[in-house]
C-alpha cells in the first residue's frame, strides 16, 4: 500500500534504519513484536479499554465560535489537550507501554523536549509497573520545570543532558546511547514519528486514532458535523500532525497543513523548520529532512517551544512533502505567542506553545481560509508553558 | 619510517592482516579523533603512536551527534569541532599520517557527513589521501549497499560490524558482503572505558569465524593492556579508543599528549603481542 513503509522501513526514499549494529536486532524484534500485537484482537482490546477509561478518548471536537467569528472561518479544535496528562503524547506511550509489558522488558527509557512525552511515558510506566528513566536537555529542564516535578512524582528518574545545545536532539541521542548498552532488558519509548524503523511507523499507528476519531466526529451527517476542508497541526517530530493527517492522506478534498517553528525567523537561521528550510540527510537513524551544514554536521534548532526545538522531522512527513500529500508552513516565536494569548482570551483555553504555532499560521492565512471549515489539532494544553510565557512579560 | 609494503587502500589493510597472520600476531589499531589537540598538531600524535608500536590507525572525523560514542570521544569531537575541524581538514590529517608513518589508516565517521559529500565522492577523496578503509558507526549491513559499491570501485575497504546481539542471519549478511574486516563490538554500549574485560569477545569471534574468513578486529570498551591481551587471543586486531583519547583530553599540550600516548601505546602493543 502507498502509505505504509516498505520492508526496509522506507517511505519512498525516506526512513530506513541507520543505527549501530548493536541495536539492529532489537529493532527487528520490535518490528515483529509490534506487528503481532497490532494484529492481535486482545492487545487492541486492552489498548482500547485504556484509551477509553484512562486516557479519556475519544477527545471532543469543539467549535471555536468566538475565534471563528473573529477570523472569518468555521474553526474547530480537536481537543487533544483534554487527554490525560494534557497532550496527544499519551496515545503513544500507553500503546508502547503495553507493548513493553508484552515483550517482557522491565525497564523503559524515553527522551523529552517539552516534558509532555516524558510525563506521558512516566504515567504509562506508573500505570503498568515499569521502571522509567527520562532524558531531558538541561535547557528544557529549566524552561519546563513543572513537567520535571510531574515526572519525578510519577516515579521516573529525570536525567538532564548537557551535550550539544542541551535540548531535544541531545536528549534523543542520550536515550539512544543508553539503549545501545541496555537493549536486552530495556524498551525505548520514542516520543514522535522519528528514529529508525520501526518507530516512525509504530508511533503513527498509535497516533492515527486522532484522525480516525475526527473522521467519525466530522462526517457531514449533520450541520454540526461538517467535513473538514483544511486540517492544521504543528510539526516538531511530527506525531500529532501525522496522527491527524494519516487517515485523510488518501482524501484529495482535504488540505493538510503542517506548521513548523520559524523561531526568530527563517532568515536568521535560528528555527526548527527542517521540512521548510532543511535538506535531506540522516538524523537519529532515519533519512529525512534535517538542519545541517555543508559538511553534514547537525545544526542546532531554535524555538520558543521546547517540543518544536528539533533539527529533524519524521521521515513520513518528508515523504508527504515531496509527494505533495501535505504542505508545510512556519510560524515564528512572536506569532506563536500572539496566538497563545488570543486563544486563551477568546476561548478560555490555554494552549501549549506548540499548537499555538498552528493557530498562528491560521491567523496569518485568514484570507485564504475565509469561510472554510478548518480543524486545528490542539495537541496539548499550556499549563506547562504558563511560567515561561509569564516570564516574557505578558 | 615508511615501509616497502603498500599500506594504502583495501590492499594495504589486506597486506597488514596477511603479514600478521603469517607471524601469528594480533595487530594494534589505536583510534584518535582528528584535530586533537589542534589540526596542525594532530599528525604528531599519530607519529608518536607509530613509534610506540601501532600497526595502523582509526582516524575519527569529529561529528556533532555521535550516537555510537560515549563521553570521552564525544568530548573530543566537541573540542575538535569547536577548534574549527572540517572534513577536509581531517582528510589532510589522514594524508599526512599515511605519508609520514607508512601505516594503514581507516577513517571512522557517521553516515551523514558521507551522504552530504556524496558516497562516491567521499570514497574518491579517501582513495586520494591514501586511506585504507572506512568505518561508518551508524551504517548497518542492511543500508550498506551504496557504500560497498563505492568503496569497491575506489579500492578502499569498508568495515562492517558484528555485535554480541547480532544473530546468525545478520552475521551471514555481513560475511556475504566481504568487509575489509569485521568489527567485533566487544561489549554492549557505546565507546568508552570499562573496568572489566569483555566476556563476550571469545563467543562473538567464534561465531564470526563460523561464517566468515575475513579478519576480525575487536573494539569498544578495551581500556587496559590486560583487556587488550585477553581480546587479542581471539581476534586479528584490537582497537583502543577512549583510553587513549582520554590521555589527550587530560594533557596540557601536544608534547604532553605525545608523551602520554607513546607510553600507553607501547604498553598496549606489548600486551597485544604477548
Ligand atoms: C503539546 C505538544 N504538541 C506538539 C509537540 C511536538 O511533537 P510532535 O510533532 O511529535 O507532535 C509536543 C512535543 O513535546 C507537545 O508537547
Amino acid at each position: 500500500m502507498l502509505l505504509s513503509p516498505d520492508e526496509r522501513g522506507r517511505f519512498g526514499e525516506f526512513g530506513g534504519a541507520f543505527a549501530p549494529e548493536t541495536l539492529m536486532p532489537a529493532l527487528s524484534e520490535l518490528e515483529t513484536a509490534f506487528a503481532a500485537a497490532w494484529a492481535d484482537p486482545s492487545f487492541r482490546r486492552d489498548l482500547d479499554a485504556l484509551l477509553g477509561s484512562y486516557v479519556g478518548r475519544p477527545t471532543p471536537v469543539y467549535r471555536a465560535d468566538r475565534l471563528s467569528e473573529l477570523l472569518g472561518m468555521d474553526l474547530w479544535l480537536k481537543r487533544e489537550d483534554l487527554a490525560h496528562t494534557g497532550a496527544h503524547k499519551i496515545n503513544n506511550t500507553v500503546g508502547q507501554g503495553l507493548l513493553t509489558t508484552r515483550m517482557g522488558k522491565p525497564r523503559v527509557i524515553a527522551e523529552t523536549g517539552a516534558g509532555q512525552h516524558g510525563v506521558a511515558t512516566a504515567t504509562a510506566c506508573a500505570l503498568l509497573g515499569l521502571e522509567c528513566v527520562v532524558y531531558m536537555g538541561a535547557k528544557d529542564v529549566e524552561r519546563q520545570r513543572l513537567n520535571v516535578y510531574r515526572m519525578e512524582m510519577l516515579g521516573a528518574e529525570v536525567i538532564p543532558v548537557t551535550s550539544g545545545a542541551s535540548t531535544l536532539k541531545d536528549a534523543v541521542s542520550a536515550a539512544l546511547r543508553d539503549w545501545v548498552a541496555t537493549v536486552e532488558n530495556t524498551h525505548y519509548i520514542i516520543g514522535s514519528v522519528v528514529g529508525p524503523h520501526p518507530f516512525p511507523w509504530m508511533v503513527r499507528e498509535l497516533q492515527k486514532v486522532i484522525g480516525e476519531e475526527l473522521r467519525s466526529q466530522m462526517d457531514g451527517s449533520a450541520p454540526d458535523r461538517p467535513v473538514p476542508e483544511v486540517i492544521v497541526a504543528c510539526v516538531g517530530g511530527g506525531s500529532n500532525a501525522m496522527g491527524i493527517f494519516y487517515p485523510y492522506a488518501a482524501d484529495p478534498t482535504v488540505d493538510l497543513v503542517g506548521v513548523e517553528a520559524a523561531g526568530h525567523g527563517l532568515v536568521t537561521g535560528e528555527h526548527g523548520a527542517s521540512l521548510v528550510a532543511g535538506s535531506p540527510g540522516v538524523i537519529h537513524g532515519a533519512r529525512t529532512y534535517m538542519l545541517q551544514d555543508d559538511s553534514g554536521q547537525v545544526l542546532e534548532a531554535h524555538s520558543i517551544s521546547a517540543g518544536l526545538d528539533y533539527p529533524g522531522v519524521g521521515p513520513e512527513h518528508a515523504y508527504f512533502k515531496d509527494s505533495s500529500l501535505a504542505r508545510y508552513e512556519t510560524a515564528t516565536d512572536a506569532q506563536a505567542l500572539e496566538a497563545f494569548h488570543l486563544m486563551a482570551s477568546t476561548e478560555g483555553i490555554i494552549p501549549a506553545l506548540e499548537p499555538s504555532h498552528a493557530l498562528a499560521w491560521i491567523m496569518r492565512s485568514r484570507d485564504e481560509l475565509a469561510g472554510k471549515t478548518v480543524v486545528l489539532n490542539l495537541s496539548g494544553r499550556g499549563d506547562k508553558d504558563v511560567e515561561q510565557v509569564a516570564s516574557l512579560g505578558f | 619510517m615508511a615501509s616497502e609494503i603498500d599500506s594504502t587502500g583495501a590492499e594495504g589493510l589486506g597486506n597488514l592482516f596477511a603479514a600478521a597472520r603469517e607471524d601469528g600476531r594480533t595487530v594494534l589499531l589505536p583510534y584518535m579523533t582528528a584535530g586533537l589537540p589542534t589540526l596542525d598538531a594532530s599528525v604528531r600524535l599519530f607519529e608518536a603512536m607509530a613509534a610506540a608500536g601501532a600497526d595502523g590507525f582509526e582516524v575519527g572525523i569529529p561529528y556533532a551527534d555521535p550516537l555510537m560514542d560515549g563521553p570521552v570521544i564525544m568530548e573530543a569531537g566537541e573540542r575538535a569541532l569547536a577548534a574549527g575541524t572540517t572534513v577536509d581538514g581531517c582528510l589532510e590529517v589522514v594524508s599526512d599520517v599515511v605519508s609520514s608513518t607508512g601505516l594503514p589508516v581507516i577513517v571512522m565517521t557517521y553516515v551523514n557527513p558521507v551522504l552530504r559529500m556524496g558516497v562516491d565522492r567521499f570514497c574518491v577523496r579517501l582513495a586520494d589521501v591514501g586511506a585504507a578503509g572506512l568505518i561508518v558507526a551508524d551504517l548497518p549491513v542492511d543500508e550498506a549497499g551504496p557504500f560497498l559499491e563505492a568503496t569497491r570501485t575506489h579500492g578502499v575497504g569498508l568495515v562492517l560490524f558484528a555485535a554480541p546481539t547480532t544473530d546468525e542471519r545478520r552475521l551471514r549478511a555481513v560475511a556475504m558482503a566481504e568487509p575489509a574486516f569485521v568489527y567485533a563490538v566487544a561489549d554492549m554500549g557505546v565507546t568508552g572505558t570499562r573496568d572489566e574485560a569483555s566476556d563476550k569477545i571469545a563467543g562473538l569471534a567464534a561465531r564470526i569465524r563460523d561464517v566468515s574468513a575475513q579478519p576480525i578486529v575487536a573494539g569498544v570498551g578495551i581500556s587496559t593492556p590486560d583487556h587488550a591481551r585477553a581480546a587479542a587471543r581471539h581476534v586479528d586486531g584490537v582497537i583502543v579508543g577512549s583510553a587513549l583519547v582520554r590521555l589527550v583530553l587530560e594533557a596540557n599540550d601536544a608534547d604532553d599528549s605525545a608523551r602520554a600516548l607513546r607510553s600507553a601505546v607501547a604498553a598496549f602493543a606489548a600486551a597485544v603481542g604477548d
